[in-house]
C-alpha cells in the first residue's frame, strides 16, 4: 500500500473497530480485547513502516476535497512530531489494552470499554495527524467526548459521572477557546492547512489579532494539558477505571495540549506575549502539582497530581521559547509517557489485588508482591530523575535550560531555584509512593490479600521498564535519532547543538540534581509524622479548591442565572403569551404599512350598499359583541350568539357569491355548535360576582390593555381587508385555474375542482390533518378523567328522575324516555333524508356547490340526530358506525386514487375524466377526482363522527360511573 | 358593502382577540370561533366582493376570471373551515381533559393567585 493509504488506514482503523466493539455482545471480553489489540498493534506497525519515509523529512501526506466550497481538504499529514505521538498512542494504546483485558471485571460491559477506548485512540492520531487545523479542533473535540465516555464508563459511580462532566466541561469549553483561536490564524493566515500556517511566521507576528489568537489557543491547550488554574479536572478524573488513566494521563489525552503548543511552537513561541503567558503557567502548574502530590492519601491521586507536576515542567519548557528547551520538552514528553503510563498499571494491580488505593493502608507490599514492587520503583526512580533513568537525562535537560539566560527578567533569573524546588518536591512523591507502598510493617485491614497478578497483566510495565531503562543509559543509541527527526520536522534547519548523554562532567545542573535528591530524601522524613497523620490534602493550599469553585460558577450559571433570566423573559402563564403573540402580529402587520405605505389607490368603485346586507351585519357585530360580553357567565347564550355570527358569517358567502363555502360553513356551524353543547356539560359552573363591589385596579388596568390591544388588532384588519378590497384584483393563478377548470379538470365548479383536482395534493394533506386531530380527540377521550362535581347526573335530569320516583305509577327513567316523543319519531325517520342528501350533495360536488367535505359533515350530522333523538346509550345499541374504519377507507381510497395515476405513468394525483353513458340516467361524469372525492367524504364522515361520540360517550361513562357510586350509597 | 364587510371583520377579530386574553377556557374557545371567521371572511374578502357570480362555469366552456368570483380564496376559506373545526373539536377536548385533571377551567391550569 502506498503511504498515504497507510496513513489513512491508522485513522481509520481504530474507528471501525470501535463501531465493530459496540457490536459485540456484553461478555465477549477477550474477543474485544483481541479486536482493540490487533488495532492497536496494526497501527503501531503502520507507524513504524511509515518512519523511513518521515525520516527523510518529507512530511507522508493525503488530501482529499471535504468542503471545497469553504476552501477546505480534509488533509493528513504526518511528519516526525506527528509520528513521534502517534508511535505513543498505538504503542502504549496496545500495552494498555493487554492490561485492561486483565483490569476489567468479566462483569463490565468490556466491549463497549474496548469501543470507547478505541474511538478515542482514533480521535487522538486523528487530533496528530491532522494536516489542518479545522480538522484538528474537530477530532480535538472527538477526544473531549470520548474521554468523557470513558472517564464516565461506571457510570453507576457518581464520582465517575461528576469526574466525567467536569473533564468534559472544562476540555470542551477550551475546545471551543481553541476553535476561535483557530479562526483567527485562518483569518491571519488566509488559510486553515498546517502547511502554510507553518510557513506564516511573519503574518503571524505583525497581525494585531496574535495576542487574541495566541490567548485562546493557550486556553484550549492549558485546560486540555492541566495547567494551573485549569488543573483541577484532572484529579477527579481519576475515578475513570485505572487503564483508562493510564492511557489518557500518560501518553494521550493530556499530551493533545502540548502537542497542539509545540506543533504551533515555530511560529507563534518566542514573543514577550508567549513567554509571559505559558511560563507562570508552567511554574505554577508545575510547583502546585509537585506540591499537592506529596500530600495525597490516593495512591492515584498522588500520580494524577505528579502528572500535573510533569505537564507543567513541559509547558514551563515550552514557554522559554529556546530550541534546547523544545528539545528537552519533546524528550521529556516521551519520558513521562513512558514512566507515568507503567507507574499507573502498577497502581491498578495495587489496587486489583489488595483492593484498596488508600496509602494509609497500604504497606509492606514488597513481601507479597515483589516483582511488581521492583517494577514500580525504577519507573518512581525514573519519575524521580535518578541517574541511569530516562527521567534523569530529561531532567537534567531541564535544570540546564532553567539555568540558561532566556529573558533576562526576574522570573527568568529565579528559575532555578524553583526548578531545584519542584525536584526535591517530585523525589519526595516518589519516595513516598515507594517506601508508603511496598516497605514497612506489614498491611493490616486490606480488602483481599495481596498477591502478585497474572503475568501478562505485569507484561505492559515490565516493557516500559525495559524502555526506560534503555533510554536511561544508552540515550543516543535509543531515542537519540528518533528525537532527532522530531527535531528537524519542529525546526527545519536551524538545529540546535544537544547531546544526549548520562555524564556531561560536574556541571551545574548535575549539583541541581543531587540537591533535589538529597532534599528530597530529607523532606520525605522531615514531612513522615505529618504525612503519617493522615490528613487530606496538601496545607496552606487546601482552601484552594477547584472543584468547588468550578462548582459554584456551575451552579451560579446553569442554575440562578438561568431562574432569574427565566422570570425576566419567561412566563409560565397564558395570558401573557397570548398577549405577545396578539402585539406581534399586530406589529408585523403595522410596521410595513408604516414603513412603506400601502401601494397603490383604492380606485376599485366599491359595489353599492344593499341595506339588507348592512341590517344583517348589524345583528352579526352585535351578536360577536354580545358573545364576547356573555362567555364568561353565560356559556349558552354564548354559544348561542356565537352561531348567530356564524350564520351572518354564512350568509355573507352566499351573497358575494361563494356558494360552496356557505353549504360549508353552515354545516360546519351545527356540528361545532353540537360539539360545544356536549363539551358545556363538563365545564365548572361560573359564580358570577367574583369581585363584590369592584374589581382591584390591577385587573381593571389588565382588561383595558387587552381591550386597546383587542380594538388595535380589529381595526388593522379592518383597514387592511378595506384597502385590499378596494384596490383592484391583481392577475393571479385564478385565471389558470378558471379557464382549465372544465376543459382540464372535468368539472364546472371551480371550487371543487381546486380542491379535488389542481390542489389535490394540499386536500390529501389537510384530510389527514383532521385524521389526526380525531384521532387525538379520541386518544385523550380514552382517558378521560371529569372534574368530581361534573360527574354526577345534570340538574335537569335528576329532576326528572325525582319526579317518577314521586309518582307510584312511574319508573326512573321513563320521563326521559318520553321526553320529546314526536321530534324524536321525526327526527329519526330523517336518517334516511339526510343520507341521501349527503349523496346529492356528493354526486353534484364536481359541476354544482357540493362536495366531498360538505357531503361527509351532513352524512354526520344525520348520526348525530339519532344521538340527540334517542339518546347515546339508544344509538351505540342499535347503530354500528365504525367511525375509524370510514377514517381509514377514505385515506386508502384518497391515496390509492392518487397513486393509480402512477400506473399511467403521470405523477401522483394526476386526475383523468371522461363521461360515461348510463342506461336512464344519462350522461355522467366519471373523473378520478371523484373516487378522490370519496375518500375525503368518507374521512370527513369518520372523522367528524369519531369527535362527536366520543364526547357524547362520556356522559354514558360517567353516568354509569355515578350510578355505581351511587348504588354503592345505597347499600351501605 | 366592502366598508360593512370591513368594519364587520374587524368587530368580529376584536370580540375574538378580547375573549382570547380571557382567562377561562370557554372563553378563550369562543375567541376562536370568532377569530376563525373574522380571518375566513379576510382572506374571502382578498378575492374582492362580486355579487351574482359565483365561480361555476357553464358546461364546455373555459371560464372568464373577470366574470365570476375569484375560486382560489374560496377554496382556500373551505380547508380553512374544515381546519378550524378540526382546531375547535382538539381544543375542546383538551379544555376539558385539562379541567378534568386540574380541576379548574383557568387557562393556566391554576387560579390565579
Amino acid at each position: 500500500m502506498p503511504n498515504d493509504a497507510l496513513l489513512l488506514a491508522a485513522l481509520v482503523l481504530p474507528f471501525a473497530g470501535s463501531l465493530l466493539a459496540g457490536f459485540l455482545p456484553t461478555h465477549a471480553r477477550n474477543l474485544a480485547a483481541a479486536l482493540a489489540g490487533s488495532v492497536a498493534l496494526i497501527g503501531c506497525a503502520i507507524v513504524v513502516w511509515l518512519y523511513r519515509s518521515v525520516a527523510t523529512d518529507v512530511p507522508v501526506r493525503l488530501r482529499a476535497d471535504w468542503l471545497p466550497s469553504l476552501g477546505l481538504d480534509f488533509t493528513l499529514r504526518m511528519d516526525g512530531l506527528s509520528w513521534l505521538f502517534a508511535l505513543l498512542i498505538f504503542g502504549i494504546g496496545a500495552l494498555v489494552v493487554l492490561y485492561a483485558r486483565y483490569y476489567m471485571s468479566a462483569e463490565d460491559p468490556v466491549p463497549r470499554f474496548f469501543s470507547f477506548l478505541l474511538a478515542f485512540m482514533g480521535s487522538m492520531v486523528g487530533v496528530v495527524t491532522a494536516g489542518n487545523l479545522i480538522q484538528l479542533v474537530f477530532f480535538w473535540e472527538l477526544t473531549s467526548l470520548f474521554s468523557f465516555l470513558l472517564i464516565g464508563y461506571w457510570h453507576h459511580s457518581a464520582q465517575a459521572r461528576d469526574g466525567a462532566r467536569m473533564a468534559l466541561t472544562i476540555t470542551a469549553a477550551g475546545g471551543l477557546c481553541l476553535f476561535v483561536g483557530v479562526l483567527l490564524i485562518g483569518r491571519i493566515v488566509g488559510s486553515y492547512e498546517l502547511d502554510e500556517v507553518l510557513a506564516a511566521r511573519d503574518l503571524l507576528d505583525n497581525s494585531n489579532l496574535y495576542t487574541v489568537a495566541l490567548v485562546l489557543i493557550l486556553l484550549g491547550a492549558f485546560t486540555k494539558s492541566a495547567q494551573f488554574p485549569f488543573h483541577f479536572w484532572l484529579p477527579h478524573a481519576m475515578a475513570a477505571p485505572t487503564p483508562v488513566s493510564a492511557y489518557l494521563h500518560s501518553a494521550t489525552m493530556v499530551k493533545a495540549g502540548i502537542f497542539l503548543l509545540i506543533r504551533l511552537w515555530p511560529v507563534m513561541a518566542g514573543t514577550d506575549a508567549w513567554f509571559y503567558l505559558v511560563v507562570p503557567a508552567g511554574l505554577v502548574t508545575l510547583l502546585l502539582g509537585a506540591y499537592s502530590a506529596i500530600f495525597q492519601q490516593d495512591l492515584k491521586g498522588l500520580l494524577a497530581y505528579s502528572t500535573i507536576s510533569h505537564l507543567g515542567l513541559i509547558t514551563l519548557l515550552l514557554g522559554l521559547g529556546s530550541p534546547l528547551a523544545l528539545v528537552a520538552a519533546v524528550f521529556h514528553t516521551v519520558n513521562h509517557a513512558i514512566f507515568k503510563a507503567s507507574l499507573f498499571m502498577a497502581a491498578g494491580i495495587i489496587d486489583h489485588e489488595t483492593g484498596t488505593r488508600d496509602l494509609r493502608k497500604l504497606s509492606g507490599l514488597y513481601k507479597y508482591m515483589p516483582f511488581t514492587a521492583t517494577l514500580a520503583m525504577v519507573a518512581a526512580a525514573a519519575m524521580a530523575g535518578v541517574p541511569l533513568l530516562n527521567g534523569f537525562i530529561s531532567k537534567e535537560m531541564f535544570f540546564a535550560e532553567a539555568v540558561a539566560d532566556h529573558t533576562g527578567s526576574l522570573l527568568d533569573d529565579s528559575l532555578p531555584y524553583w526548578a531545584t524546588l519542584a525536584g526535591v518536591f517530585s523525589v519526595t512523591y516518589s519516595l513516598r509512593f515507594i517506601l508508603g507502598v511496598f516497605f514497612g510493617p506489614p498491611p493490616k485491614d486490606l480488602p483481599h490479600t495481596p498477591h502478585e497478578p497474572a503475568h501478562w497483566m505485569r507484561f505492559p510495565i515490565e516493557f516500559l521498564v525495559l524502555i526506560c531503562l534503555l533510554i536511561g543509559i544508552v540515550p543516543s543509541l535509543t531515542v537519540g535519532p528518533l528525537l532527532a527527526t522530531v527535531m528537524r520536522s519542529i525546526l527545519g534547519s536551524d538545529m540546535p547543538y544537544y547531546s544526549l548523554a548520562l555524564w556531561h562532567g560536574f556541571t551545574l545542573p548535575l549539583f541541581m540534581s543531587l540537591i533535589a535528591l538529597a532534599g528530597g530524601v530529607l523532606l520525605y522524613f522531615l514531612l513522615r509524622p505529618y504525612l503519617d497523620s493522615g490528613i487530606e490534602g496538601p496545607p496552606l493550599v487546601r482552601a484552594l479548591k477547584g472543584q468547588r469553585i468550578f462548582e459554584k460558577i456551575l451552579t451560579t450559571i446553569s442554575l440562578q442565572w438561568a431562574r432569574r433570566a427565566e422570570v425576566m423573559f419567561g412566563t409560565r402563564r397564558l395570558q401573557p403569551q397570548m398577549r405577545i403573540v396578539v402585539l406581534l402580529a399586530v406589529l408585523a402587520a403595522l410596521s410595513p404599512i408604516v414603513l412603506q405605505g400601502l401601494p397603490g389607490n383604492g380606485t376599485l368603485a366599491g359595489t353599492p350598499i344593499e341595506p339588507g346586507f348592512a341590517l344583517m351585519w348589524l345583528i352579526g357585530m352585535g351578536c360577536a359583541l354580545a358573545a364576547a360580553y356573555q362567555a364568561k357567565y353565560h356559556r349558552f347564550a354564548a354559544l348561542v350568539l356565537v352561531g348567530g355570527a356564524g350564520l351572518v358569517t354564512c350568509v355573507t358567502f352566499v351573497w358575494l357569491s361563494a356558494p360552496d363555502l356557505a353549504v360549508t360553513q353552515l354545516l360546519v356551524e351545527i356540528v361545532t355548535t353540537v360539539l360545544l353543547l356536549l363539551g358545556l356539560r363538563w365545564l365548572p359552573k361560573r359564580i358570577e360576582d367574583v369581585y363584590p363591589t369592584r374589581p382591584p385596579l390591577s385587573t381593571l388596568i389588565r382588561r383595558y390593555v387587552d381591550f386597546g390591544i383587542a380594538s388595535a388588532f380589529g381595526g388593522i384588519l379592518a383597514f387592511l381587508s378595506y384597502s385590499l378590497m378596494t384596490r383592484p384584483l391583481p392577475e393571479s393563478v385564478s385565471r389558470f385555474f378558471v379557464e382549465r377548470a372544465y376543459t382540464e379538470g372535468g368539472g364546472t365548479n371551480v371550487v371543487n375542482v381546486i380542491l379535488v383536482d389542481f390542489r389535490g395534493f394540499d386536500t390529501m394533506g389537510e384530510i389527514v390533518v383532521l385524521c389526526l386531530a380525531a384521532l387525538t380527540v379520541f386518544a385523550l377521550l380514552r382517558r378521560f378523567r371529569p372534574a368530581p362535581e361534573s360527574v354526577g347526573s345534570p340538574e335537569q335530569q335528576r329532576i326528572q328522575d325525582a319526579y317518577d320516583d314521586a309518582e307510584p305509577d312511574r319508573k326512573p327513567g321513563d320521563t326521559v324516555t318520553d321526553y320529546m316523543l314526536i321530534p324524536r319519531l321525526v327526527m329519526n325517520w330523517m336518517f334516511p333524508v339526510i343520507a341521501t342528501f349527503a349523496v346529492y350533495l356528493f354526486m353534484r360536488g364536481h359541476d354544482l356547490p357540493g362536495g366531498g367535505f360538505a357531503a361527509g359533515i351532513t352524512l354526520s350530522i344525520a348520526f348525530v340526530v339519532q344521538y340527540m333523538a334517542s339518546g347515546t346509550r339508544w344509538v351505540e345499541d342499535h347503530l354500528r358506525v365504525l367511525p375509524l374504519r370510514w377514517m381509514g377507507l377514505g385515506i386508502i381510497t384518497s391515496a390509492s386514487t392518487g397513486i393509480g395515476s402512477w400506473w399511467f405513468g403521470y405523477p401522483f394525483l394526476t386526475s383523468h375524466f371522461r363521461y360515461l353513458e348510463l342506461p336512464l340516467i344519462g350522461k355522467v361524469p366519471m373523473a378520478s377526482a371523484l373516487l378522490f372525492d370519496l375518500g375525503v367524504f368518507a374521512l370527513v364522515v369518520g372523522a367528524t363522527v369519531l369527535i362527536l361520540i366520543a364526547l357524547a360517550h362520556q356522559s354514558l361513562r360517567s353516568s354509569r360511573a355515578s350510578q355505581a357510586a351511587e348504588g354503592g350509597e345505597t347499600w351501605r | 358593502m366592502e366598508i360593512i364587510l370591513a368594519i364587520g371583520i374587524g368587530v368580529f377579530a376584536a370580540s375574538g382577540v378580547w375573549l382570547l386574553l380571557r382567562p377561562r377556557t370557554y372563553q378563550v374557545i369562543i375567541g376562536l370561533s370568532l377569530i376563525s371567521y373574522a380571518v375566513n371572511l379576510f382572506i374571502f374578502s382578498m378575492g374582492r366582493v362580486k355579487l351574482h357570480a359565483p365561480p361555476v362555469l357553464q358546461p364546455g366552456t373555459a371560464g372568464d376570471p373577470a366574470a365570476m368570483a375569484d375560486p382560489v380564496p374560496q377554496a382556500l376559506v373551505l380547508t380553512a373551515i374544515v381546519i378550524g373545526f378540526a382546531m375547535t373539536a382538539l381544543l375542546l377536548v383538551v379544555l376539558l381533559a385539562a379541567r378534568g385533571r386540574t380541576g379548574t377551567d383557568h387557562v393556566d391550569g391554576r387560579e390565579a393567585d
